[in-house]
């Protein structure tokens, strides 16, 4: 899993989001195959339990719409321990979260076997437009200089005796931010001529070769083949 | 006469505001020399260097390398033949790793493969910086990042390397390498800076520019024994710093 190159990883979880998607929602069945599938990626991959879920919180404000639509749904309704809930709210929230709950663990794993860089690799091999990729790219090299820079400026207005209390200390944290913002647009401006200087002409050379062989790219079809499998049966059984 | 490396002639420049920053320089650099070139702060140091690959275009005069003249359709290779070292390495390492910063240059050039494998690992080995060749820049201390810099030009294999303030804000310790590292380098260096000391013990040559034109242009040390030279162009040795002319 770790070793398979990242453009194939990438399109196996699309493929297996894009499956789990097309499920109607009726067949329970079919997801509980769908959550098999993704137990067993992570069991060959060897992720723990533990850190899918803690990442999973990043689900939760999808889980709260979800909890909400039984209760706001119209429709027919039914008392579940005293609470009347509408029957298609049920059916919608299911929907929800069964489908991004598991499209949430896929990129969990994605993310886990992935490095970031390799990520981006792997986006470029997909041919995704390189401007986006390049974005990233630089994206993922300045984030800790800029964070860096963030923190020299806490620092220093708090060496000043900035404290900030309430809203009315709003326009400083305004201004840094204003400043640290030209800082960044100035650094992209010296970061080009130095790519100028090193014969940059608009497109990024490859430099990473990263061949996929038919024996990885039929590795990675392996799950999105099996979750397209069930969702085509799931069809014909309805 | 040994090959020249670098010739600037009567280069005038004055930025699209009107500000004249350069109003006629001319200097001569040999293949294989080391020469410092000096000013104070707003001499136009940087205006000048950034003629030497094009990124400015000369208002007046010209810039050759190795007997190229720096045009619109000349840019490529010289850009391959003057290696430009910027002061903050955070600007010259924008890519995610070391390896592929060192091969953005030369793949740029179209160089591929093995061969741009082999470029890196030379170009890292060079400065002492091959173990940490799959490292984000990031993640190295200030002095190796300058290292990891001066190997990303290398990669080019340039004609001559322009080096802009390379000790500012090395320790002592990663600027006495830097040194070791630039004097162990068989290639011309201009380096521009005001850092006189750092000028004394890698030049045997030096330049000052001064209020945009070439002041003067001598031995290292007898520029630098001259006080009253050094004071005319808001020049100074450090304190408790005295050189003498021989």
């Amino acid at each position: 899993m770790h070793r398979l190159p990242p453009q194939c990883k990438l399109l196996a979880a699309a493929a297996f989001a894009v499956a789990v998607v097309a499920t109607p929602r009726e067949s329970f069945w079919a997801f509980g195959v769908y959550a098999l599938l993704l137990a067993g990626v992570a069991v060959a991959a060897r992720v723990p339990a533990p850190f899918i879920l803690r990442r999973m919180v990043i689900e939760v404000p999808f889980v709260l719409f979800a909890v909400a639509i039984p209760v706001i749904g119209l429709g027919e309704r039914v008392d579940v321990l005293g609470v009347s809930l509408s029957v298609p709210g049920l059916w919608a929230a299911w929907n929800v979260l069964a489908k991004a709950t598991l499209g949430v663990i896929a990129s969990i794993l994605l993310a886990a076997t992935t490095e970031p860089r390799m990520m981006l690799l792997g986006a470029e091999r997909l041919r995704l437009p390189r401007l986006l990729v390049q974005i990233a790219t630089f994206m993922l090299r300045y984030m800790d200089v800029i964070l860096d820079q963030m923190r020299r400026m806490r620092i220093a207005r708090e060496s000043r005796g900035f404290v900030p209390r309430d809203i009315r200390q709003a326009p400083v944290l305004a201004k840094s931010a204003g400043a640290l913002f030209i800082r960044s647009y100035e650094r992209g401006e010296r970061v080009h001529l130095a790519m100028l200087s090193r014969g940059y002409t608009g497109e990024m050379p490859m430099i990473r070769e990263l061949p996929a062989s038919a024996r990885q790219w039929g590795a990675a079809a392996l799950l999105p083949g099996l979750a397209a499998a069930t969702a085509v049966l799931s069809w014909s059984l309805t | 006469m040994t090959a020249t490396s670098l010739k600037v002639s009567s280069l005038a420049y004055a930025y699209p505001d009107g500000t004249q920053a350069l109003f006629g320089v001319d200097l001569t650099i040999g293949r294989g020399e080391r020469v410092a070139l000096l000013g104070p702060n707003g001499a136009g140091k940087t205006t000048l260097v950034m003629h030497l690959n094009g990124i400015l275009t000369a208002g007046h005069g010209s810039v050759e390398v190795a007997g190229l003249p720096v045009r619109g359709d000349t840019l490529r290779e010289i850009r391959r033949r003057v290696g430009l070292v910027f002061q903050d390495p955070d600007d010259q390492l924008f890519m995610p790793t070391v390896r592929e910063d060192v091969a953005f240059g030369p793949a740029n050039l179209g160089v591929r493969g093995a061969e741009l494998e082999q470029r890196v690992k030379d170009a890292l080995e060079r400065v002492g910086m091959l173990e940490a060749i799959d490292r984000p820049p990031h993640h190295l201390s200030f002095g190796q990042r300058r290292r990891v810099a001066v190997a990303t030009v290398l990669a080019m294999e340039p004609e001559i390397l322009v080096l802009d303030e390379p000790s500012s804000n090395l320790d002592p310790a990663s600027r006495r390498e830097l040194a070791e590292i630039l004097r162990s380098l068989d290639v011309t260096v201009l380096m521009v800076t005001h850092d006189l000391p750092y000028a004394l013990e890698l030049c045997e040559r030096s330049l000052i520019l001064s209020g945009g034109v070439i002041a003067a242009d001598g031995p290292t040390r007898s520029l630098l024994a001259d006080e009253e030279l050094l004071a005319a162009h808001r020049l100074e040795l450090p304190y408790g710093f005295a050189v003498s002319a021989h």
